[in-house]
């Protein structure tokens, strides 16, 4: 027979951003096979033949990649294994009987719209402001013309890789996004093609990420200990001195 | 109603360069007063939006997730092809197109197939301006990879997650033109019609997924970039919320479907552990350049992988197919898996699954060349494979951690276990060379078209076409529609056509709404997924999908009698979301029966098992299907057949082979 796994859970409920939410608790019998989404489907399935809500969580590709997928899970955004969203967690990290608690990203930059879901717009703003390089189609010059050292572009990927969903700013205290658009900064500092803006788009970044309420920093580190793809907290760094560079130049 | 492809005449090669060089073109100031919208925000929609917000036009841009950076498009793996020949081993346009026109079994147009091989070197081109860091040599050069089908090394990666770099370039050209107040974005807004005056397209009705309100949008052209609908099969590996319903929502109003059958089942996918899964993992093409395939020569062999001895393992790809061997396009692998499953030699747990092993390149071509490298002589096997090990995690890494995460078994050391999955959906909304629908003013681009794959379509080619589509096409192509409509001043959405459309909106939001029945839409999901994959998903036949056809009616009906949607449709209501497209896939599975059904012979994808060569391969039959069917929606499970003839004046049809 397939084993299963009775998982107790307690699940932040919240009909809409103005009223107050809280903690809901419920059984479900899982397969340790399953995604702790698929867990949540059952639940979820379970509510509705129940004449009741699902639960509203965000959630797409359930691959690790499109960074939609966000839950705080036992007090940690992805949950308890290092490197692995959500989605990509399974059930066997859990035992028989455990408890679950499982809340929202919590940063007042991203707002609750319902039960786990949170608006995450403004990172959308901030690369708005400047996470880009500018220019338009059909400017390009032959890919090989411009030759990029393997390790340069190694770690423009390895910075370019951040999926956009937030846990670094859920896991700070002081909700910071300084890792996600460190991340940012440094993928296009680090590329000959990104250099020509450097100074502009990272100040432009900055400030936006200010407008937009997150905190600052105060280098706990929690952010790059959560982040499911393992942005480093070197990136953190490139982008203090990024900035700091940019702003004595007078940017 | 006549289908004209607008192929424009004279030489392949030039075709292209003519129609740019003579298109009709809007001039600036005319620009700033057309508004475009599209919707989809995928390579197709993003690249299509911030292109066309760059040439001056109001743009605005939909998509249904709470980013345009989330689209669909993030998750692919492997690599987008492109003619570059910078590996000198004689590829080039032709090359490409040949490759393109043969492995979609010879269904596509030579025309459109010619254009996306040309334009497919601007691509790479303009992704590096954009600073997607795609892998590269110690020399600064970019680094290229095989893909199934072809004999060249023509694949652009950025390790396994070139998808998500491609799509966050288009999505960072988006943001700028966003941030430029060039284009205006509405994200977790879903498009639930297309609007039409006088028979063109002017706008569309979508809904705030947040605050549940209907909203009214004009453009002078209504751009669809909306992805593929493999997720009819309820199992694939699309993302969850891929669906047809822009594309449905076209063909209702008009757009005809075209090839809606062919579906692409992918060979190496996560197989499915138990009833529980909500979808499939895939592990990317690329992994074939160094993975062999095989199962056991004695049926039902249940020893661990790497006790099975090289004499007692049945390489079966590189034995019937020597050419290409491990390498040959995706209809004939998933074909051969399905076999060796049925035939009763499949391995797993399930039985329903192949050997994907990586250990013999591991160790003999990267562990020795590493070892050359550094010098090391004769190096033991726990030498090359540590050494081998290193080369694999860089070109794979983050899909052999997936693997890991999901099996909870380790593939650098245990052969992975893979199965054939739904993937890709050739067949889509039928467009001509322009990208227009048969609907004026009404375009797709990306995997919501039909246009360039066949029957079959090639790794690494849905990539180029999306972003082909919407930096290189459309732009010229929306330009000569558009020149046309400069006398027309936007239109007010107060409109008697806007109304209806709403209207008729609400009404079945109503109808879903008042169902108040006892059956969730999942459960209904579930069972079409069922119905589609026994019956029209690798092998298909008359009978089974006569009965496919009659059930889906079943369902569809009991969908509407009996489902329950909790909440109400005021605020923020996913199931409600999902119902309306689970609704749309139940008229959409039905059309995908009858397409199948019509088509009696094999090609690529879609396999009938009534036509079939004696070695089992796909017998196509070119006298009499030679042609895109294109169906017109006439009532509903009603549906009237165009066919557009394809003429092949450059490629000589021969039977496909890979042998
Ligand atoms: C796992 C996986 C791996 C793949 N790997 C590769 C690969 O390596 N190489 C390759 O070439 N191809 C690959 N493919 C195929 C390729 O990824 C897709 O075909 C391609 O990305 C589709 O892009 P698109 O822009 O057409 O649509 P999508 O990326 O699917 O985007 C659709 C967009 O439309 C929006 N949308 C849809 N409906 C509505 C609506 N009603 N209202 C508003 N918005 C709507 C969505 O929000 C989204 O923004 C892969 C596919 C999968 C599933
Ligand atoms: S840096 Fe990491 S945690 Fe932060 S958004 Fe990017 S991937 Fe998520
Ligand atoms: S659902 Fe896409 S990252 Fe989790």
């Amino acid at each position: 027979m397939e084993k299963v796994l009775n998982i107790n859970l307690k699940v932040w409920r919240q009909a809409n951003p103005e009223v107050a939410g809280r903690f809901e608790e419920y059984k479900v019998e899982t397969s340790p096979d399953s995604s702790f989404l698929e867990m949540f489907d059952v639940l979820n399935e379970q509510l509705i033949n129940s004449g009741q809500e699902p639960v509203a969580f965000d959630h797409d590709c359930r691959e690790g990649i499109c960074g939609m997928c966000s839950m705080v899970i036992n007090g940690r955004p992805h949950g308890p294994k290092k490197a692995v969203t959500t989605c990509q967690l399974h059930m066997r990290s859990f035992n028989d009987g455990d408890t679950v608690v499982v809340e929202p990203w919590r940063a007042d930059a991203f707002p609750v719209i319902k039960d786990l879901t949170v608006n995450r717009s403004s990172f959308d703003k901030i690369i708005a402001s400047g996470g880009y390089i500018s220019v338009n189609t059909g400017n390009a010059v032959d890919a090989n013309s411009m030759l990029i050292p393997k390790d340069d572009a190694d770690t423009a990927f390895e910075a370019a890789t951040c999926i956009g969903c937030g846990a670094c700013v859920s896991a700070c205290k002081n909700a910071s996004a300084m890792l996600f658009v460190g991340a940012k900064v440094t993928q296009l500092a680090t590329l000959p093609q990104g250099k020509a803006e450097r100074e502009k788009r990272v100040v432009a970044m900055v400030n936006a990420m200010d407008a937009e309420g997150f905190g600052a920093c105060s280098n706990t580190g929690a952010c790059a200990a959560e982040c499911p793809k393992g942005i480093p907290l070197s990136v953190i760094a490139t982008l203090n001195k990024e900035y700091t560079k940019a702003k004595m130049k007078g940017f | 109603m006549s289908l004209d492809s607008k192929i424009p005449k004279g030489d392949l090669a030039n075709k292209w360069t003519e129609y740019k060089s003579s298109v009709p073109l809007v001039n600036p100031a005319n620009k700033r007063n057309m508004e475009v919208i599209v919707v989809g925000t995928g390579l197709a929609g993003a690249s299509a939006a911030s292109t066309l917000a760059e040439l001056g036009y109001k743009v605005k841009a939909f998509c249904f997730q709470d980013s345009p950076r989330r689209a669909h498009s993030i998750a692919a793996q492997g690599g987008i092809n492109a003619a570059k020949n910078y590996q000198n081993d004689g590829d080039s346009t032709y090359r490409l197109f040949y490759d393109t026109i043969k492995g979609g079994d010879y269904r596509s147009r030579e025309g459109n197939v010619h254009r996306l091989a040309e334009v497919s070197t601007n691509i790479i081109d303009q992704c590096v301006a954009q600073g997607v860091p795609f892998a590269r040599e110690y020399g600064g050069t970019l680094s290229n990879r095989s893909f199934g089908g072809v004999q060249v090394q023509r694949t652009f990666y950025a390790a396994g997650q070139t998808g998500q770099q491609l799509l966050l370039g288009a999505y960072s050209a988006l943001e700028r033109q966003i941030g430029l107040g060039n284009v205006e974005m509405f994200a977790r807004h879903e498009m639930l019609d297309v609007v039409k005056i006088d028979g063109v397209a002017r706008g569309i009705i979508a809904k705030n997924l947040i605050t549940g309100e209907l909203e009214r949008h004009f453009g002078h052209a209504v751009v669809l970039c909306t992805g593929g609908y493999g997720n009819v099969f309820y199992l694939s590996t699309n993302a969850m919320g891929s669906n047809v319903t822009a594309a449905w929502k076209a063909h209702k109003q008009g757009a005809m479907m075209a090839n809606p059958c062919f579906t692409q089942i992918h060979p190496t996918c996560i197989p499915v552990s138990g009833a529980h899964q909500s979808k499939l993992t895939l592990m990317s093409e690329s992994l074939r350049n160094d993975g062999r395939i095989w199962v056991p020569k004695k049926e039902g062999d249940d020893r661990n992988p790497n006790d099975i001895p090289e004499d007692e393992r049945d390489y079966y790809l590189e034995r019937r197919y020597p050419a290409f061997g491990n390498l040959v396009p995706r209809d004939v692998a998933s074909r051969a898996a399905k076999e060796r499953c049925d035939a009763g030699f499949g391995v797993g747990p399930s039985k329903m699954a192949v050997y994907l092993d990586f250990k013999y390149n591991l160790m003999n071509k990267y562990g020795k060349a590493e070892a050359t490298k550094k010098g090391i002589a004769n190096p033991d096997e726990d030498t090359l494979i540590a050494l081998g090990k290193d080369v694999i995690k860089e070109k794979y890494g983050n899909l052999f951690d997936m693997y890991k995460q999901i099996t909870d078994e380790n593939p650098y050391e245990t052969p992975m276990r893979i199965y054939p999955a739904v993937h890709y959906t050739m067949g889509g909304l039928w467009v001509d060379y322009e990208l227009q629908t048969n609907v004026p003013g009404l375009y797709a681009l990306g995997e919501a078209n039909f246009s360039d794959h066949g029957a079959n379509r090639l790794g690494a080619s849905a990539l180029m076409q999306g972003l082909a589509d919407g930096y290189f096409v459309i732009p010229y192509t929306l330009g000569s529609y558009l020149s046309k409509d400069i006398r027309t001043a936007s239109m007010p959405t107060d409109h008697e056509s806007f109304d209806k459309a709403e209207k008729e909106v609400a009404a079945r939001i109503e109808k879903l709404m008042s169902i108040k029945g006892t059956k969730s839409v999942e459960s209904f999901h579930r069972r079409l997924g069922l119905i589609m994959w026994n019956k029209c998903g690798m092998a298909r036949n008359a009978p089974d999908l006569k009965d496919a056809i009659a059930e889906i009616k079943a369902l569809r009906a009991e969908f509407w009698s009996d489902v329950r949607i909790p909440g109400t449709d005021k605020g923020y209501n996913p199931e409600l979301d999902k119902a309306g497209r689970v609704a749309d896939f139940l008229e959409l599975g039905e059309l995908m029966c009858v397409d199948a059904l019509s088509r009696e012979e094999s090609c690529g994808g879609h396999f009938r098992e009534e036509f079939q060569t004696p070695e089992g391969e796909a017998k196509r039959d070119d006298d009499n299907y030679m042609y895109v069917a294109s169906w017109e929606s006439k009532a509903e499970g009603e549906w009237e057949l165009h066919k557009e003839n394809l003429e092949y004046e450059n490629v000589k049809i021969a039977q496909r082979s890979y042998k």
